[in-house]
């Protein structure tokens, strides 16, 4: 079957990516380099093809961080954190979006509402220094954040931790995963009239679909899929702090995806991955200002790539290997592949 | 009125700021019925659509769809009904196909195989097929017509509303347009807002006849093109 060929061939290809990679870079900034892949590729979802554009991707992101770590510190098992990273931001991402979709906000209030939800969040636990602010057996820590949590273990050894390459490979797994699920919700009728909505929602709720409904579920997904990213990131760092709430973190998501790609799914994961290492490479206090490289390379990605990265190159390469006639079947496809 | 009205409003008015575009409406649609709209420019017509879909909450009085006080509905409960539109500028889905659009819109009441089915008989009966993988970005504004008209049957609607259909249309393409109509009507009532009077005398019976926002007058077509007062309406005199 089509599909199933399709998945077949999206797995060859990221399993290739997970053991090629780490022949050009270390597990440990891959491992970094994979949470911000599914950072974008929540983003990529919502946004791209739910057409809802969420300048608060950054809350889910960090909700799943800090549930990761307040559930693994209370409980002593870091999987019931893990599923605590889903659950929480999918649950709050619901709430909101439920919030946004049925009060029918316009798309500027809703980036407005989703930056400024991010923003208290950020506010909110740079102030929960003080010994009353905890959760259970977990202090949330203030500006400090919250160190020595038990991170994630092998199922089948709970003494046995994943950490360093056994981390990146789960985290590489995981992102492979995802990608397969978000491509499955896409070709589904659900996904399908996602991208009715984002074509003409007008039109969608004339044929009867219920669009706040939709958009609700799909936003829930996409807070799922953050919260799954702030997870990673917390094993990756062995600390979590609000920065994951920062606006730094809510723009460079953005930023990544329309430097990738929006409206495909591999653009925003190579655009977290090529920006993200950028970043790092350049160091945090290498005395250039992060945010004005950033500045700079949004700019230029606008002004030389306006598709973006990903679509760009796919383009090209159809054009060397099967002529200019295809040229129009790749633009095409956009709205469906990558 | 008759008991069989399947579409009712009594006394449907929609302020914009200081303007009526609708002042006190009440019209009633039979089962099966075919009744034509006209009216100049600003009439009220499309008001009057958008009111009957729940794409505008009325400022004051009812809609009833079938037996239903539907007033502050919301546009895909209105649809769930059974109710189709064809707006007055097209609303299709762009960055789609033709076949998607059909799809999404036969997707919704039936299963993924039955909604394959209807879009293959849709872009048969449209004469369709040749542009079915296209874009609709990219159609003719007549094709991009004939698509929206597809998503509106493809849904099955029991009531139909035709905002300026024919508008923009070829010749034969109107031609077409009146036959699928005429079938249309076997299975459901329609409502048609139009300007091309030779299009309304080839396929109205009933017509009601809009004026600032209120029904100047409701009658057999003969009758109201013969009317002095529809006359100098559309001739821009006031009566
Ligand atoms: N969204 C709106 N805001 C303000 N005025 C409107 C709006 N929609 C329609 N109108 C006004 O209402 C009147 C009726 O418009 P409409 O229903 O589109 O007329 P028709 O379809 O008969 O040409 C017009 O005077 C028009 O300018
Ligand atoms: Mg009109």
């Amino acid at each position: 079957m089509k599909t199933g060929r399709e998945i077949l061939l999206t797995a060859i290809v990221g399993f290739i990516f997970m053991f090629a990679l780490p022949l050009l870079l270390s597990h440990y900034t891959l491992t970094v380099l994979t949470a911000f892949a599914i950072l974008a590729l929540s983003l990529g979802f919502v946004w791209g093809y739910g057409g809802i554009l969420c300048f608060g991707q950054a809350a889910f992101y960090g909700l799943g961080g800090y549930a990761f770590a307040v559930a693994a510190i209370n409980t002593q098992m870091p999987w019931l954190g893990f599923l605590a990273a889903i659950l929480i931001p999918a649950i709050v991402a619901a709430l909101l979006g439920a919030m946004m979709f049925y009060g029918r906000l316009s798309d500027v209030y809703m980036a407005v509402v989703t930056l400024v939800f991010t923003l208290i969040l950020f506010k909110f636990m740079n102030t929960t220094a003080g010994e009353a602010y905890r959760i259970g057996s977990a202090r949330l820590g203030g500006y400090n954040g919250i160190p020595g949590f038990p991170t994630l273990t092998k199922p089948w050894n709970p003494t046995d931790y994943l950490y360093n390459e056994s981390l990146y490979y789960f985290a590489f797994l995981l992102l492979i995963a995802l990608y397969l699920i978000v491509r499955l919700i896409l070709k589904s009728p659900f996904g399908r009239a996602l991208v009715g909505i984002r074509e003409n929602e007008l039109r969608a709720e004339l044929m009867g679909y219920d669009v706040r409904l939709l958009k609700t579920v799909a936003f829930t997904i996409g807070g799922a899929i953050a919260g799954i990213a702030g997870c990673i990131f917390a094993n990756w760092a062995e600390i979590i702090t609000p920065n994951m709430f920062s606006l730094g973190q809510s723009s460079e998501i953005i930023i990544w995806t329309i430097v990738g790609g929006a409206g495909t799914l591999a653009g925003p994961i190579i655009g977290a991955g090529v920006l993200g290492y950028l970043k790092i490479a350049l160091g945090e206090n290498s005395g250039l200002n992060n945010f004005f490289i950033m500045g700079i390379v949004l700019i230029a990605a606008v002004l030389f790539l306006p598709r973006g990265i990903f679509p760009t190159v796919q383009s090209l390469l159809s054009r060397v290997s099967l002529g200019r006639p295809r040229q129009r079947i790749s633009r095409r496809r956009r709205s469906r592949a990558g | 009125m008759p008991g069989n009205a399947v579409v009712e409003t009594q006394g449907l008015s929609v302020h914009f700021g200081g303007v009526a575009a609708l002042d006190r409406v009440s019209v009633a649609i039979a089962e099966k019925e075919l009744r034509c709209l006209i009216g100049p420019n600003g009439a009220g017509k499309s008001t009057f659509f958008k009111c009957l879909t729940g794409q505008l909450k009325p400022s004051e009085g009812t809609v009833q769809i079938r037996g239903e006080d539907t007033t502050g509905w919301n546009p895909h409960e209105i649809a769930r009904l059974g109710v189709g539109i064809k707006t007055q500028v097209p609303s299709v889905m762009n960055g789609l196909t033709a076949r998607e659009n059909i799809w999404l819109a036969a997707k919704r009441r039936n299963t993924a195989r039955q909604a394959d089915r209807i879009v293959a008989e849709t872009l048969d009966r449209l004469k369709l097929g040749e542009f079915a993988g296209t874009e609709v970005v990219r159609l003719a504004h007549g094709q991009r017509q004939l698509v929206e008209l597809g998503i509106v049957l493809a849904g099955k609607p029991w009531l139909i509303l035709l905002d300026e259909p024919a508008a923009g249309l070829t010749g034969e393409e109107v031609q077409r347009m009146v036959e699928v109509i005429r079938e249309m009507n076997t299975e459901a009532s329609l409502i048609i807002v139009e300007h091309d009077m030779h299009f309304i005398r080839s396929i109205a019976k009933i017509v009601t006849v809009f004026h600032q926002g209120r029904v100047l007058i409701e009658a057999p077509v003969e009758t109201v093109l013969a009317d002095q007062k529809v006359r100098d309406v559309y001739l821009g005199r006031k009566g």
